[in-house]
């Protein structure tokens, strides 16, 4: 067989996983790109261990070897993108958007949050000094974020004045800080979800 | 290894599977990319990793497609199946799973792919390979892998371990942080 018939095949493969990694919003659409790009990478390992007779079948050794790394990582993906989607109440790629920039902020909050209590632009631009320590403690202030959401599943009007409300506004600059795109879904789903 | 290399014109039976399947491959996969419907996603992947089980095959890496069609249509697709469900995604037609750089991906994908062609086929043009059957099998792996690359093996499994108590951590949500 000529080698050229499965080296083109698995380029187009890892070009087509390259679009797909680029081009789409949902998270675990861009976790099957990659697994695309990887098997591509599979085939082309393949083809060269048939083509020079390795000894040692290092091709396809390695092969199965990228097959459990990307089981592995597909393991790792899935949980981190679970995780994700319990704080955020959102897997699109590009409401994601807490490492953006800070002085962009002010603007989509105010256009995307009309009811709730407009946030001071202090606070929006607090990041950029306290940058690494905030880093370092993103889970525990969005996890009080997250409590303070799910308490207001239980009362049925969230009240401007409202201490839970302050502590949405106060406890966490990721959780109210992210793209307005989610605020749509986030209200969508919360309605159906169940309460932990 | 180029010696007398055949003809492209007049290709072996091998071959005309092999291309029947690489295009099963290559056009599922982009239906994986471009389908509007997230699940049908999932199962155009399985599609296409079938295609390139047979693909396989056709190479003589029986083991590898056999590990192929276990790991990848039946793990990791359930898997992917399992976080389309428990996101919550749309079941049905859904406009928004397209990012708006679309046309910006695409014209990065087709160079990608005008790149890498014509660099193979430059490059392999004369590159030819008798298939022999059997060097792919079970056993010639197996010794392959327990003689030679033990230790990649070994490290792989506590990597593969470390992955998984990793994936648990963070998927149970009553471990604090601190």
């Amino acid at each position: 067989m000529h080698i050229v018939y499965p080296a083109v095949v698995s380029a187009l493969l890892f070009s087509i996983g390259v679009y797909g990694v680029l081009a789409r919003r949902n998270t675990i659409l861009v976790l099957m790109s990659v697994e695309l790009m990887l098997n591509a990478v599979n085939l082309n390992l393949v083809a060269f261990d048939v083509w020079l007779r390795d000894r040692l079948h290092g091709g396809q050794v390695l092969t199965l070897f990228v097959i459990v790394i990307a089981a592995a990582e597909v393991g790792i993906g899935l949980a981190i993108v679970l995780a994700v989607y319990r704080t955020r109440r959102t897997v699109d790629l590009d409401s994601l958007t807490t490492l953006t920039d800070p002085p962009g902020y002010p603007t989509t909050e105010e256009a995307d949050d009309p009811q709730g209590p407009t946030p001071t632009p202090q606070a929006a631009r607090k990041p950029p000094p306290t940058d690494a320590p905030s880093q370092t403690g993103q889970a525990p202030p969005q996890r009080g974020g997250s409590e303070a959401l799910t308490e207001r599943d239980g009362g049925d009007a969230p009240n401007p004045g409202d201490p839970g409300e302050a502590t949405i506004q106060g406890g966490a600059d990721g959780t109210t800080i992210h793209g307005g795109g989610a605020t749509g879904t986030r209200g969508a789903s919360r309605s159906g979800r169940p309460t932990p | 290894m180029n010696e007398a290399v055949p003809s492209y014109l007049s290709p072996t039976g091998q071959e005309i599977v092999f291309l029947l399947l690489g295009a099963v491959a290559v056009g599922s996969a982009l239906l994986v990319v471009t389908t509007k419907q997230l699940v049908h996603a999932a199962l155009w992947l399985v599609v296409s990793f079938g295609a390139l089980a047979g693909c396989y095959l056709v190479l003589t890496a029986e083991f590898v497609a056999w590990v192929q069609v276990l790991i990848y249509v039946g793990a990791v697709v359930a898997l992917l199946l399992f976080g389309i469900m428990l996101t919550r995604a749309p079941i049905g037609r859904s406009p928004g799973l397209d990012s708006g750089n679309r046309v910006v991906a695409a014209i990065v994908a087709v160079a990608t792919a005008a790149v890498l062609v014509t660099v193979v086929i430059d490059g392999f043009r004369t590159a030819y390979a008798d298939l022999t059957p059997g060097r792919g099998t079970a056993g010639e792996l197996g010794s392959s892998i327990f003689r030679n690359w033990v230790l990649p093996f070994e490290a792989l499994s506590v990597l593969l371990l470390a992955a998984l108590v990793g994936a648990i951590v963070l998927s149970r949500t009553d471990i604090r942080g601190r």
